[in-house]
């Protein structure tokens, strides 16, 4: 079979995949990915922010939406090899909030890998997360697949270890948008050496999921939708035939396509971005932002966050996004593109409307 | 914005074919919409009296003495308050709480998971339904109306058939036009809302309609518009009533329901039979995960007068339910709150007058013909030690 049959017989497979998913949530759809008993997949949380008020007291809100994804994920059937959390679990950095989070993820049935976020991270540079959760950065082979998991939320060492009084004000400034005195996220050279490494050994056919908090690709410096090595990074995962990168960070669903590396992001659990002025009704713990959110029911605070669940049964990524008050969306490698992409989404017809009145 | 133009033009389009209709079926109370009918199911007179004839009908029913007006009374707001949930057949209950056939007729789905797309759809189940009505099949029910004189000539009369020729069709379209001409508007609310009478309200009233819009937040799934209110957004939420009870088990109960691949009228018995799968809610018709522990937003028109509450009748009062809210989706303040728990349910912050407000709103939503009905408001004042 050539190249050109594989890629059609697997877009087919999608297609129906598809149509299964948006029907049955719960179950996952078998699919062939060579020998059945490789197949597989995993579920993706992340964004819960989780943010501590004083005494044993946390937003409701965020609480809400990654209590919800757990139990919701631990409904899967058949149930996902593992489960990802994409960084950003505390708001900033505390050990209550990285306490109280741990907590709502050990009710997850199934085994649990994280990615750093900076949310994470800028307050004692990730050590009580370490104690947590384990290594900043690793790698781990699964069923076929290569998984690497980087720190991307670093940045220069002069702003990290000079600039700042205390370690508070420090993660103040690197959760600030737009922020004149915040710093781009990076992997960093000594990260990057590892990774080349860490990818010496493995055959250049193996399909290579890469996790990262803020995009391996550059989007919006102002909100650090960016990474300042992306180039780098990219460089080093180039030679690979199908590579995936996984990123949380901008809350929203993006996807995109530079060289043989597919980028998908993920939802969040606490919030969406951008969200419309009108979100919030009441006082609220949201950050302060001025861009409008095309939709998103002000009443519904779970609407434009969700979780997903991936499968991987081409050795490319399909993203599929359990979204609440919305129409579940697909995003998958469309082999005849060459590129992942939401092919209901390609139809203006069954595009939601922007919501122009609140 | 623009919900309310495009309602303008819709009403602009309507003028015409309403004066034509005007004869065959009355304007609508004040505070309703034009009321929907199906095109192939049109009102008329002769219709909805052989419907209201087998609505009370108690022979279509195993032990002869269970009609549809059981637990759908006229005198009590075409319910069975103050029942928790609905007794049938020998005395035997179900699960839900028997929701009023007042207005039914705006809701695009019926039943509390909305497991039937219409009123005549919904009026085929409850005959069947082992802990309702019990027939075996509809056939009884069809022996009936094709022999007993004072059907056979009405059928004739109203759908042009006799005999063999009488279906199941003929028997729920009449019930359904019966039950369209259960609408009822014209409350105090209606009057001060949408009738320009600024006084049919007392003033702790309007400070309860101020809350409804406003803090309490009620009026996102209750919805009040410009010119109308049907009080329900005709959609599902999981908001903290029932699924508390199977917290722990949903992975089991979900799992086998999906596993046993039911039909629609295979979930109307099994929901009715087992209080658990009953509350899956929603779920055990769509089969989301957002249909977990959700039922249908009911109107709250004539609300003050079918206590109990909520889908299982599990709150007492109107006084009840508004504390459920203000804590947050959980009727005990301390009790754990769904997983599964709607967007939108959160603490109110609603203080003590607050709620009696709220609650005493409420009582203004009572159309005239049911003012004379038992409270079930439960304001303060009214509970003693």
């Amino acid at each position: 079979m050539n190249p050109t049959d594989a890629g059609r017989r697997y877009f087919l497979k999608g297609a129906g995949a598809l149509a299964a998913a948006s029907t049955l949530p719960l179950s996952l759809v078998k699919l062939a990915f060579a020998d059945a008993a490789q197949d597989f997949t995993f579920a993706y949380i992340s964004d819960a922010h989780i943010q501590h008020i004083e005494g044993t007291k946390f937003v409701r809100n965020w609480d809400r939406g990654l209590i919800r994804a757990v139990a919701e994920t631990n409904l899967l059937t058949p149930k996902p090899d593992f489960v990802m959390f994409g960084g950003d679990l505390a708001q900033l950095g505390s050990k209550p909030e990285l306490d109280h989070g741990g907590e709502i993820l050990s009710k997850l049935r199934h085994p649990l890998h994280s990615v750093m976020g900076e949310h994470d991270y800028y307050l004692d540079l990730g050590e009580y997360w370490s104690k947590l959760f384990g290594p900043h950065h690793y790698s781990f082979d699964h069923k076929g697949v290569h998984f690497v998991v980087l720190n991307s939320v670093l940045t220069y060492d002069e702003w990290t270890f000079n600039r700042w009084p205390t370690a508070e004000q420090r993660m103040l400034e690197m959760a600030g948008l737009d922020n004149p005195n915040g710093s781009p996220f990076m992997v960093g050279e000594k990260q990057r050496e590892w990774l080349k490494k860490d990818l010496e050994a493995v055959p250049k056919t193996t399909p290579v999921v890469v996790f990262s908090h803020s995009p391996l690709q550059k989007i919006y410096k102002g909100w650090n939708f960016w990474t300042e090595d992306a180039e780098e990074v990219q460089a080093i995962l180039a030679p690979f035939e199908k590579v995936n990168v996984i990123y949380g960070h901008v809350h929203q669903i993006q996807y995109n396509q530079i060289g043989r590396i597919s980028f998908n992001a993920v939802m969040a659990t606490a919030w969406p971005w951008p969200y419309p002025a009108t979100y919030a009704q009441a006082e609220s713990a949201m950050p302060v932002l001025t861009v409008p959110m095309n939709r998103a029911d002000p009443f519904f605070e779970r609407d434009a966050t969700g979780w997903q669940f991936i499968d991987m049964n081409t050795g490319r990524v399909t993203m599929k996004f359990n979204l609440y008050n919305n129409t579940n969306r697909v995003v998958a490698f469309n082999p005849a593109t060459g590129r992942p992409e939401d092919r209901d989404f390609q139809d203006p017809a069954k595009r939601i409307p922007p919501q122009d009145h609140y | 914005m623009k919900k309310t133009a495009q309602f303008m033009l819709l009403a602009a389009g309507l003028v015409g074919a309403a004066l034509a209709a005007e004869k065959a079926t009355p304007s609508p109370p004040l505070g309703l919409p034009p009321l929907p009918i199906p095109a192939d199911n049109p009102q008329t007179p002769e219709k909805v009296a052989l419907g209201k004839k087998l609505f009370e009908d108690k022979r279509f029913s195993a032990t002869g003495d269970v009609a549809c007006a059981n637990c759908h009374e006229a005198r009590k707001a075409f319910t069975d308050s103050p029942l928790h949930v609905s007794e049938g057949i020998r005395r035997l209950n179900g699960t839900r709480n028997a929701p009023t056939v007042v207005n039914a007729a705006y809701f695009d789905s019926m039943f509390w998971d909305g497991r039937s797309p219409s009123l005549e759809d919904q009026a085929l189940h409850p005959f069947l339904n082992p802990v309702e009505m019990a027939l075996p099949s509809h056939e009884p029910i069809l022996a009936i109306v094709r022999t007993d004189p004072s059907y056979a000539t009405v059928f004739e009369q109203v759908f042009g058939k006799k005999g063999a020729t009488i279906t199941m069709t003929e028997v729920t379209k009449a019930i359904a036009a019966f039950e369209r001409t259960q609408v009822t508007g014209d409350s105090p609310f209606d009057r001060y809302s949408f009738g320009g009478q600024s006084d049919a309200l007392t003033p702790a009233q309007k400070r309860g309609f101020d809350l409804f819009v406003n803090k309490g937040r009620c009026v996102s799934c209750h919805l009040v518009e410009q010119t109308q209110a049907l009080f329900t957004d005709n959609r599902f939420h999981n908001i903290g009533v029932g699924i508390n009870d199977i917290q722990k088990d949903v992975p089991a109960l979900a799992g086998e329901f999906l596993k046993a691949k039911a039909t629609l009228a295979e979930v109307d018995k099994k929901v009715l039979a087992d209080k658990r799968t009953s509350e899956l809610g929603r779920f055990a018709v769509d089969r989301t995960l957002e249909g977990l522990g959700a039922f249908k937003t009911p109107t709250l028109r004539n609300v003050a007068v079918t206590a109990p509450y909520m889908h299982d009748g599990s709150l007492k009062t109107l006084r009840d339910v508004i504390v459920h809210y203000n804590n947050g989706g959980v009727t005990k303040k301390d009790d754990p709150v769904n997983d599964f728990l709607s967007g939108g349910i959160r603490p109110l912050n609603l203080t003590e007058p607050e709620i009696d407000d709220l609650v005493t709103f409420m009582e203004a939503l009572t159309s005239p013909e049911y003012a004379g009905l038992p409270s079930g408001a439960g304001t303060k004042a009214e509970v003693k030690p």
